[in-house]
């Protein structure tokens, strides 16, 4: 735990964390202030007399507050475009307008790679019923029926999938009704998704409806048998090709991805999944489920892994291997990380002194913004201020929380699944080892949270909106600030880079090691970029009473 | 190795009900860039919050720009009691954090099914003291299940007319025009003022998104910022002596609106894409300002014909593909004709009754030789397959960014063109209206056509001089 708030130690700006939450919160009516304290938290840790430290608690998956600028997106986003995303070889039907089916077309940037052209991938394609003003007057099942039909036809996937928008849901077109009927006729696997936009109160609950689907209608169909060390990767959605870089260092040290939750997947990967012996969680938030619900129906154990930063990747591969408890992996696994780390000291050794002591503020995603604090302490960067998206309490205090979460109405409409273990394929061995494991004191279903890891005093903000991030840019005036395509251009407007982490702005990848030499060089790139010095004129006064030492916007490193 | 690897010319398969690759996107979108023309203005979009996000993405990524807007945010309470409370909340919320001028409310397909009446609700937030002195909400009705964003943007656009145009009741102002400029980048829209200030007349122009999606780095960011039409400027477009309307879907609209409210005589006419539309424009406006054409124009005229005839060799029979918006699409159409190019596919997405006669205008003789397609399953899937199934391919591509996965297919030169461009910078600063912005075009398909005759010629016929 850091010692200094990052607000009052070598600031140039005098401000604590408490009063700039207050300036944040002054601005609202009464009502909207209400709702916003509990979700503005300064990170104060307090330890009992035992030492054991207890984090504040945070506001967070309740409604956005209606005008408020937000980041958020919805349901549907999360379910067709961040978990069905980056499958490549399901045909994704959007049933409803145009619209959500345009949008969410090629945009999240996951990229695939179909070994042959003789492989499908259907990514590049949007696919949509294109509902018509008729069709919500009179229902629009058949019109999906024919558009799954016409789907087949055409493209002979191996399965479709249909995803409901917000007027399918109103007007009550039975899409599981008519996938099973295609089902039937077609001899492939049609399922559907009742993620229509105003389900929840963000991207979250469409990735709980995704992850449930999927559970329920692909995983567990191939029940092939897999080698030793076999895993799963869960929550990495291979933006800017991440996945690939993990894939080649897990291939390298032997072990066996069966499947990835969902960047560069396929459909047999899904079938098969439930086959493997353990599963790695990325994005802690978007797909714990899916981890619960293999452990209880099929055995296999899951742990938290971050291929993101050099250390936490070596970090991972070796909690791997400790979980396997086999010589000749662990010795594989240091071997590649011995391999791997030359060049990464080399890269740090270069940008580190550059970069040293620059202020980053992150609000992203749903474990990004956590994720990625972990490069900028290897670049040896401070993260002052950080939020979720789409998080739950549970991102940001840790999974010891979830008891003492609420279930709210929006989040009760969301279907929890009852899964039991399967008679036929539960693997009592996979049991059996995590318990001799978890009595050598290896932990399992660990996740303490953002809230954690971050700086005494730094501020976590739960779904912040414009407001408040240009506030905090403009009162804080850090060196970097992380978000996505919505927040980018009003941020460097103000002039402090931007950098989006859902798309990583067309650059990376930036998982493993290499990701990390990677993204080292793109922050240095963009802290020392010459154009932000360039802002003001030579003629302003603003210019000349900061020449020659340092200029208004930042700080000197 | 092909990106569209299922799509074949020999497809037989009839499609009625599966649109794949749209030619289009939904009417809100349009609504919230129109709204965006509005001098401090925050567009809001009245649905659950899926749909602001979308919308303020891919104008973001197009304009490179902060994309400002406000949404409801309904989750399923909203959409199974109604949105007022949210919108309520909103109008509250807005006015007090962000101060805009005007709210610009549009309807989403999840507000206009459950039947939300924008008007009573902006009716409720007055009684409740939600609006502020001198402040004001306008709405637009843009069912996402009706026409295309290019009908959103008209939608938004007529709202402008119906809640803040009015005749004062003076005689019409004699060199003040009303141009309604369609959907078009920022940078034409200033091409469009200067060439009507250039005539002599004084633009009321709206929407007008100049100064706000192609705004300068200043290190502050402006919510609102310098640019815009300003609700003074709109009230006084009902005193004008004549209202200019480029392109009958996005801006003919308005036009009529403004003539039945405040008998403004209007002249609804193609996008000024090209030599023969801008000449139209300009007669029209000489026939508004007494007949008089500064040298000026004739000078930037005469050099788009230069161009035109020393580069003709290389225009001449060249084929085309071109999909997008209908009122684009004619005067790209009818430029590429002027430049003895020929035309040969044409598709778009959004629905109407005259695209069809309007494309046929242009096309004249070439008509019978090009595959027009509108509507639903008129997508670039059909255009791709048009394409492949043609023997001799065709030379050039015009379009929006989604475009480049058939580029590299068949190995076609692309011309960014429309809306959306995601994967390029600077085109809202570069017009391709007026006869400047013909310049630009004829430079970009010529290097189009030249790079591609450098990077195909034989050692023995790579020309120096070309």
């Amino acid at each position: 735990m850091s010692e200094h708030s990052p607000f009052d130690d070598d600031s140039e700006v005098a401000v604590t964390s408490e009063s700039l939450r207050d300036d944040l919160l002054d601005a609202y009516p009464k009502k909207t202030r209400r709702k916003r304290e509990k979700q503005v938290v300064v990170n104060h840790k307090q330890a009992d007399e035992s030492g054991l430290v207890s984090l504040p608690v945070i506001g967070a998956n309740t409604r956005t507050i209606p005008g408020v600028i937000t980041q958020r997106g919805c349901s549907y986003a999360g379910c067709k475009g961040v978990i069905l995303g980056p499958t490549r070889d399901i045909v994704n039907i959007t049933h409803g307008p145009i619209g959500c089916g345009f949008y969410s077309w090629l945009t999240r940037r996951n990229q695939t790679l179909a070994p042959t052209d003789e492989h499908d991938n259907f990514m590049p394609y949007c696919f949509s019923t294109d509902m018509q003003d008729e069709n919500i007057i009179f229902g629009g099942e058949k019109k999906l029926a024919k558009a799954i039909e016409e789907a087949y036809e055409i493209f002979k996937p191996k399965a479709i999938a249909v995803f409901s928008t917000c007027p399918v849901g109103l007007i009550g077109d039975d899409v599981h009704q008519v996938a099973a009927e295609m089902k039937e006729k077609l001899g492939i696997n049609v399922f559907g998704f009742s993620c229509e936009g105003y389900k929840g109160v963000s991207q979250s609950a469409g990735h709980h409806i995704a992850n449930n689907q999927i559970f329920k209608h692909v995983v567990g169909e191939d029940n092939t048998k897999r080698g030793k060390w076999s895993i799963n990767l869960l929550g990495e959605y291979n933006i800017g090709g991440d996945a690939f870089l993990i894939e080649d260092l897990l291939q390298r040290c032997g072990i066996d991805l069966v499947a990835t939750f969902s960047g560069n997947s396929t459909y047999d990967q899904f079938a098969n999944s439930h086959m493997a012996q353990l599963n790695c969680v990325m994005c802690h938030r978007s797909i714990n489920y899916v981890a619960d619900m293999m452990e209880k129906k099929y055995g296999p154990p899951w742990i938290k892994v971050n291929f993101i930063g050099a250390k936490a990747t070596a970090k991972s591969l070796r909690k791997i291997a400790e979980y396997f408890d086999d010589q000749e992996l662990t010795e594989k696994v240091e071997a590649v990380i011995s391999e791997e780390y030359p060049a990464v000291f080399e890269a740090q050794k270069t940008y580190k002194p550059r970069c040293e002591g620059k202020r980053a503020m992150l609000f992203v995603g749903g474990s990004r913004a956590h994720h990625y604090q972990e490069l900028f302490a290897e670049l040896g960067m401070k993260t002052i201020a950080a939020g979720y998206e789409f998080a739950h309490r549970d991102d940001y205090e840790g999974r010891d929380v979830l008891p003492d979460i609420k279930v709210d109405a929006d989040s009760r409409n969301i279907e929890e699944l009852h899964v039991d273990a399967d008679p036929d394929h539960y693997r009592g061995d996979d049991r059996a080892k995590a318990i001799e494991r978890e009595r050598a004191g290896y932990k399992f279903k660990e996740y303490d949270g953002l809230m954690a890891d971050m700086p005494e005093k730094a501020l976590v903000i739960d779904d912040i909106n414009h407001h408040e991030s240009e506030e905090l840019i403009r009162r804080m005036k850090p060196d970097l600030f992380c978000a996505g395509i919505k927040e980018k251009y009003a941020v460097q407007k103000m002039g402090v880079p931007c950098k989006q982490l859902h798309s990583y702005d067309y650059g990376g990848p930036y998982a493993g090691f290499q990701g990390a030499i990677n993204f080292y060089k793109e922050i240095d790139r963009m802290v020392n970029a010459k154009v932000w010095s360039m802002i003001q004129p030579p003629w302003s006064d603003e210019a000349k009473q900061n020449a020659p030492s340092s200029s208004s916007i930042r700080r000197d490193g | 190795m092909t990106l569209l690897r299922h799509t074949s010319a020999d497809q037989d398969v009839q499609r009625e009900a599966l649109t794949v690759n749209p030619a289009k996107t939904c009417q809100p979108i349009g609504a919230m860039y129109a709204a965006l023309g509005l001098h401090r203005c925050l567009p809001h979009s009245h649905g659950s919050q899926g749909c602001c996000a979308y919308h303020r993405s891919t104008l973001s990524r197009h304009y490179k720009e902060p994309a400002m807007a406000g949404t409801s945010s309904f989750t399923e309470g909203s959409s199974v009691f109604g949105g007022q409370a949210n919108l309520l909340a909103a109008i509250e919320n807005i006015f007090t954090v962000y101060n805009p001028d005007v709210i610009a409310v549009h309807t989403t397909c999840l507000s206009e099914t459950i039947g939300d009446d924008v008007p009573q609700i902006v009716e409720a937030a007055i009684d409740k003291g939600l609006l502020p002195e001198g402040k004001m909400v306008i709405h637009a009705n843009t069912p996402s299940y009706v026409g295309s964003h290019t009908t959103g943007f008209a939608t938004m656009t007529k709202a402008m007319v119906d809640y803040i145009a009015q005749s004062s009741g003076a005689e019409k102002i004699r060199d003040q025009v009303n141009l309604i400029p369609g959907w078009v980048e920022p940078a034409d829209m200033s091409e469009l003022k200067r060439l009507v200030k250039l005539m002599g007349l004084d633009p009321v122009t709206f929407p007008d998104t100049s100064g706000v999606l192609d705004s300068p780095q200043t290190g502050i960011h402006e919510m609102f910022p310098a640019g815009g039409a300003t609700v003074d400027s709109i009230r006084s477009a009902g005193d004008s002596c004549h209202t200019i309307a480029l392109g009958p879907i996005c801006s003919g609209p308005a036009a009529k609106a403004l003539f039945a409210k405040c008998q403004i005589p209007q002249t609804t006419m193609p996008l000024p894409i090209g030599l023969k539309a801008t000449d139209r424009f300009i007669m029209k406006l000489r026939e508004i300002n007494g007949g008089f054409v500064p040298d000026e124009i004739m000078t930037e005229r005469g050099r788009v014909l230069d161009l035109m005839t020393d580069m003709h060799q290389y225009f001449y029979g060249k084929t085309a593909a071109l999909w997008g918006d209908p009122d684009q699409l004619v005067s790209l159409a009818e430029l590429l004709i002027t430049l003895d190019m020929i035309p040969k596919f044409v598709v778009t997405g959004t629905p109407g009754k005259k695209f069809y006669k309007r494309m046929g205008e242009v096309l004249g003789d070439h008509a019978q030789g090009c595959k027009v397609d509108q509507g639903s399953c008129a997508d670039m899937f059909q255009l791709h397959q048009w394409i492949k199934s043609d023997p001799d391919k065709v030379d050039l591509l015009i379009g929006n960014t989604y475009g480049k996965y058939i580029a590299r297919d068949e190995d076609i030169p692309l011309i960014r063109h429309g809306f959306p461009i995601l994967d390029r910078i600077g085109h809202q600063h570069f017009a391709t209206v007026g006869y400047r912005g013909a310049t630009r075009i004829l430079e970009q398909i010529l290097d189009a056509f030249l790079d591609r005759q450098d990077r195909d010629a034989p050692e023995s016929g790579f020309e120096l001089v070309m």
